[in-house]
């Protein structure tokens, strides 16, 4: 049961196969058994999921079908959520109980969702690991000597192990989709502006974006039904008709054109990898789908332009901080400055520290035209590479990550974690629909392979994926690790 | 570019954040990499580039000039480290 899809759940939920109590416990049995190794969540809310389970299951009993009432969730601990403590993996906010939900939240608790905790991640969503959480790394449920990925680790993680049915994360430059690589499960990022940010602490706020972590691009879409719409608290959500991202999932691929960056499969990409990625392609083939190799010409500039936009972004986001309000304040401050000063070096960690000095500097006096603007225009010219590969091909295909997940406290110089993302980086800058879905693994790891479509293209990016779940079963393969686990396997 | 010292303790002090003696030598080095990464793309020629601010061409939305949230001050100020009458406390600004 725990290892069943969403769409698998609903059907049998609404066929009065199974109670939202009996899985939601089952959910938090498994919790209960495997969180201790995997550290993928921070707060499991035991009481009011079983309660929330029982109104779904009274709501069943009064007609309501709705597809997720009743289904176990787990959100990133970057959404306020009322009631329970967010801590945005920070030591930060290691108090502070949210006085109001995020839209996201709200929205899944419209649609009756279970929500059975809040997952481990980077601090302010900062990492590609994991290992940057004030709370500690979430291991790698395939093999717990390797990361997760980041910063959606701990909800990649549950839902590849099975603690939950889908989760939610969030992408500023590759944090769902590279631990759904790193975890082997389908993760999907809207386009900006799809899903609102109210209420998702926020990182960068031109590139930040939410999306569903699930165990296929289905339950994606089925989540993406409830995430996506305006939200006029969000001034930067998108006023667009919001698809039925499951009607289009069943087209067929015939004629499907498919754009290959010849810069997504150079140097620095691992030969399994690659070779994961050309056997999806040839599948595609199969489906009628044609292939032609495409030119990203400004691709190898986006890390370099996100470190500063990301960074400038984040400094002015985090001022916040300031322990006047809310969350952690040092000890008997002498002064204002003392307090200020105390309260952020002792609060934040290294990571966050070092992209609020970089983002502090590049936004300084003198250094604005040399770094922020320079940025800003080769944010252009990667969005007009994009434009241009478009006009050419329906979704553009290639790996997720250069590898599988790498082992733990392996990569300790920033610059090299930095480059962990340099295929998922150039996506946010342009603001497109992207997702990573298993291609299968090597030496016991999974691997992903990432779809971008255009601009608001959800709906095709969604139904590329699901043409090939529906004629392979990598996303079904599960991590052998967990079969000794007590519970339900 | 490469950073001094400092350069990185004037940093941090406009970012409100204490950089000790001990650790400013290992962050001065990180944040030099990283400006090394950075400075790649001081290699292309940007100047007939517009700078792309965002993603979304689109406009901002305005709303009408009126209240819509109902004061919550008590519930927000139980979130404070420090307050007190309705204001939320800090050391001492003024002598």
């Amino acid at each position: 049961m725990i290892n069943s899809t969403v769409a698998e759940l609903s059907a049998a939920l609404a066929a009065g196969d199974i109670s939202s109590v009996e899985i939601t416990q089952a959910y938090l049995n498994r919790i209960a058994d495997l969180n201790g190794e995997l550290n993928a969540f921070i707060t499991v809310c035991e009481e009011s999921a079983l309660r929330q389970a029982a109104q779904a299951d009274a709501a069943r009993a009064t007609g309501n079908n709705s597809p997720l009432l009743g289904i176990p969730l787990a959100h990133k601990d970057i959404f306020c959520s009322k009631d329970v403590l967010t801590t945005c993996g920070s030591r930060m906010l290691h108090n502070f109980i949210s006085p109001y939900n995020a839209a996201v939240v709200e929205r899944f608790n419209d649609a009756g969702a279970v929500l059975l905790g809040k997952t481990n991640m980077d601090e302010f969503a900062m990492g590609s690991s994991n290992e940057t959480s004030f709370y500690g790394a979430v291991k790698n449920p395939w093999n717990n000597e390797c990361v997760p990925g980041g910063s959606s680790g701990g909800s990649a993680a549950a839902v590849a192990a099975d603690l939950c049915a889908m989760a939610t994360g969030t992408d500023t430059g590759g944090s769902i989709r590279q631990p759904a690589a790193f975890c082997g499960v389908t993760g999907f990022k809207p386009s900006y502006g799809r899903v609102s940010r109210w209420g998702m602490i926020a990182f960068a706020s031109s590139l930040d974006q939410a999306g569903p972590i699930a165990k296929s691009a289905e339950d994606a879409a089925i989540m993406m039904n409830t995430m996506a719409g305006l939200d006029i608290k969000d001034s930067t959500s998108i006023d667009k008709p919001v698809e039925d991202y499951t009607a289009s999932l069943n087209k067929s691929l015939q004629g499907l054109r498919i754009g290959i960056p010849k810069q997504h499969f150079a140097k620095g990409l691992s030969a399994e990898v690659e070779q994961a990625v050309r056997n999806a392609l040839a599948e595609y083939e199969k489906l009628g789908a044609s292939i032609k190799e495409i030119d990203l010409p400004n691709s190898h500039l986006s890390v370099s332009a996100y470190y500063v936009v990301a960074p400038a972004e984040a400094s002015a986001n985090l001022s916040r901080f300031d322990g006047v309000r809310y969350g952690y304040r040092c000890e008997d401050p002498v002064d204002l400055e003392d307090m200020y000063k105390r309260t952020r070096s002792e609060g934040f960690g290294e990571e966050v520290k070092r992209r609020i000095l970089i983002g502090t500097y590049a936004l300084s006096a003198g250094f604005y035209d040399a770094y922020y603007r320079k940025a800003q225009k080769i944010r252009r010219l990667i969005k007009e590479d994009f434009n241009s590969a478009f006009k050419e091909v329906d979704v553009i295909v290639g790996p997720t990550s250069p590898h599988t997940a790498f082992k733990l406290g392996s990569k300790s110089d920033p610059v090299s974690m930095y480059l962990e993302d340099i295929y998922t980086i150039a996506v946010n800058l342009a603001g497109l629909p992207a997702i990573s879905i298993p291609v299968g693994t090597a030496n016991g790891l999974p691997m992903g392979m990432h779809i971008v479509g255009g601009d608001f293209e959800e709906a095709k990016v969604l139904n590329v994926a699901h043409q090939l779940q529906q004629n392979s079963d990598w996303h079904k393969q599960k991590p052998a690790v967990l079969a000794s686990a007590k519970g339900e396997a | 570019m490469a950073l001094d010292k400092s350069e990185v303790e004037k940093i941090a002090h406009l970012a409100r954040l204490h950089v000790s003696d001990s650790e400013a030598e290992e962050v001065t080095t990180r944040i030099t990499d990283i400006l090394a990464l950075i400075d790649q793309m001081q290699s292309v020629d940007t100047d007939s580039v517009e700078p792309l601010a965002h993603p979304l061409d689109v406009v901002q939305r305005l709303r009408v000039d009126q209240v819509t949230e109902e004061n919550q001050r008590d519930q927000l100020q139980k979130l404070a480290p420090n307050s007190q009458d309705g204001l939320y406390l800090v050391p001492q600004v003024m002598e």
